[in-house]
């Protein structure tokens, strides 16, 4: 049985607030930074853990803060992107609801690593309770001297604002979110230079997701080695799977990285709701291309899932059993993705928007054949083509529906209507 | 001019090292203020925020969250992604425009709801959901929602 890290506190009632939180032996880790840790020191120590951001990317999280420039002279910047917008995804707004302290614990944490004297979490606009809750818990850490001036008596201070973002998914990219909270359009900027050199108010920033800072304050409690043992070394540490669709027990689920997809879904999730066949799954919220039932023995893992084409994402596991209709999936991913482009890029907008009127009438019955090949082609158009990694993973994903369910698609063509609806 | 707007923008946008920055939570500011945002209240926040028009215009604009038209009373948001998609939210939809007597994107005529279809909301492990303004409502049925509408009603009538 694996011991909860993340979500130990998740379960005490009242959890969210400094009494339970401190009682639990929070910001015992913040001392600990603060009176015997260097800033370099803490980066080592982050880098020896193996950490990976959880947002999507999985970016060692201690190389990424060792790109910040040193001159201690600069301003620098930390923001926590708690815009968790990826459709299946639901981990970041169960730790600021039930736990904000210990997302804020490892932003000042990370703060104090980059040298950074402001940090903004953005949180997304429709998650109003995370946002009343880490507002509150922000004022608790200032009173308690967690944040504010000379933090713990040291000479460290630090600020730390909320952002609210407003409904635009575009915003967990994170020179969009860098965009939005300088009060633009989120539209992402062309990389390099990267926001570690150039990020918010053209200072060093960095960018770490909700669930990457929660774990900080473990790491600096139990020792790199503790967190480098738990899963697979290169990919370590205690994973939040966000689990839904046909599944008899979704929930959110805090196991080791690496385990594998079929037993979250079978021994953890209960297996498909109707008690019938898994179809496919999408392993990392809707951006990662679906996998068929015969590859559930991946483990969930940074590297497993890239070596099948796919990806861990944000852990948003996603269960289709054999009464869901891939064509109707793949229609609806790709409305998401046309809806939240931002519009800067032509292949991503007006590809993505082409891509809809097809998939609407090969689901109706009323597609050719020509249809599929031409849906390939502006996959093969829109993807690697656009500013950001949102085209990208539009027609990743969809490319990924053509490739192990293309039989579905030629009956929907063959029948003349959709053989599910 | 509402002095307690002037003063709540200021607050914010102490926050931040330029007022560009300040734009967003000012709209949400004066979003609470006067429920909607008409080209009226975007030059408001322009003028206390001392940015030009069109800052504060193209934000009104570009985030789905700011409402430069009426919404109802109450904003029925349900969510349409997979996870909801898969357990029936096209069913939920469907049985709110019919009890609503509207179609999806429409505000009954007395100004009561707006019913809206949503990206996902983040609650999926408890699909199908809709937020009423902002609020979740989860694991929905018809029957569900039939509750839901009459408690909002009756909320109103008292």
């Amino acid at each position: 049985m694996f011991d909860k890290v993340l979500l130990k506190n998740a379960e005490i009632p009242n959890a969210h607030g400094i009494g339970a939180y401190e009682a639990a032996g929070g910001y015992r880790a913040l001392a600990t930074v603060l009176h015997e840790y260097s800033p370099d020191e803490l980066i080592q120590l982050v880098k020896d853990s193996n950490l990976r951001g959880r947002g999507g990317a999985g970016f060692p999280t201690g190389v990424k803060w060792g790109f910040v420039p040193k001159d201690p002279a600069l301003e620098k910047y930390l923001c926590c992107n708690a815009d968790e917008s990826e459709p299946g995804t639901f981990k970041d707004r169960v730790i600021m609801e039930k736990d904000p302290h210990q997302m804020i614990e490892g932003m000042v944490i990370g703060a104090y690593a980059i040298g950074a004297q402001k940090a903004y979490i953005y949180i997304r606009g429709e998650y109003v309770l995370s946002i009343e809750r880490t507002e509150a818990a922000l004022k608790e850490a200032y009173r308690k001297g967690y944040l504010g001036e000379r933090i713990l008596g040291t000479d460290f201070n630090l600020e730390m604002f909320v952002h609210c973002g407003a409904g635009a998914y575009i915003c967990g990219e994170e020179t969009a979110l860098l965009e939005s909270v300088e009060g633009r359009r989120a539209q992402p900027k062309l990389k390099p230079p990267f926001p570690v050199v150039e990020g918010l108010y053209g200072c060093p920033t960095v960018i770490n997701n909700v669930e990457t800072l929660a774990c900080l304050p473990h790491i600096v409690q139990r020792g790199a080695e503790w967190f480098r043992g738990i899963g697979p070394e290169r990919s370590p540490g205690p994973k939040l799977y966000c689990l839904s669709g046909h599944v008899r027990k979704p929930g959110l689920y805090e196991l080791p990285m690496g385990i594998s997809l079929r037993e979250l879904v079978e021994d953890h999730g209960g297996g498909p709701r109707s008690g019938g066949r898994i179809k496919a799954v999408i392993p990392g919220g809707v951006s990662a291309p679906m996998i068929p039932e015969s590859g559930l023995d991946v483990a969930m893992d940074f590297d497993s899932l890239a070596a099948i084409d796919t990806m861990l994402g944000s852990a948003g596991v996603i269960v289709l059993d054999e009464t869901a209709c891939v064509v109707r999936v793949a229609k609806r991913i790709t409305e998401f993705f046309n809806h939240e482009s931002c519009g800067k890029c032509t292949p991503c907008r007006e590809g993505l928007d082409w891509a809809v009127k097809i998939l609407r009438r090969l689901e109706d019955g009323r597609g050719k054949h020509e249809d599929l090949d031409q849906l390939e082609r502006l996959c093969g158009s829109i993807f690697g083509n656009s500013f950001c990694a949102l085209g990208d993973g539009a027609a990743w994903a969809l490319s990924a529906a053509l490739k192990h369910f293309r039989d579905e698609f030629v009956r929907h063509i063959e029948d003349g209507r959709c053989p599910f609806h | 001019m509402a002095t307690g707007l002037r003063d709540k923008i200021e607050e914010v946008a102490g926050r931040y090292p330029n007022r560009r920055s300040a734009i967003m939570p000012a709209l949400y500011l004066a979003q609470a203020e006067h429920a909607q945002l008409s080209g009226e209240v975007l030059l408001e926040v322009a003028d206390i925020l001392d940015v030009p028009e069109i800052w504060v215009y193209e934000l009104a604009t570009f985030y789905d969250m700011f409402h430069t038209e009426p919404v109802g009373t109450f904003h029925i948001q349900v969510c349409t992604n997979i996870s909801c998609l898969l357990l029936e939210a096209e069913g939920i939809v469907a049985h709110l425009e019919s009890r609503l007597g509207i179609e999806r994107g429409d505000t009954t005529p007395d100004g009561l709801f707006t019913l809206s279809t949503a990206e996902c909301l983040g609650s999926c492990d408890t699909a199908p959901v809709m937020q009423v303004n902002y609020a979740f409502h989860e694991n929905l049925s018809e029957r569900r929602i039939d509750e839901i509408l009459e408690n909002l009603r009756g909320a109103v009538g008292e």
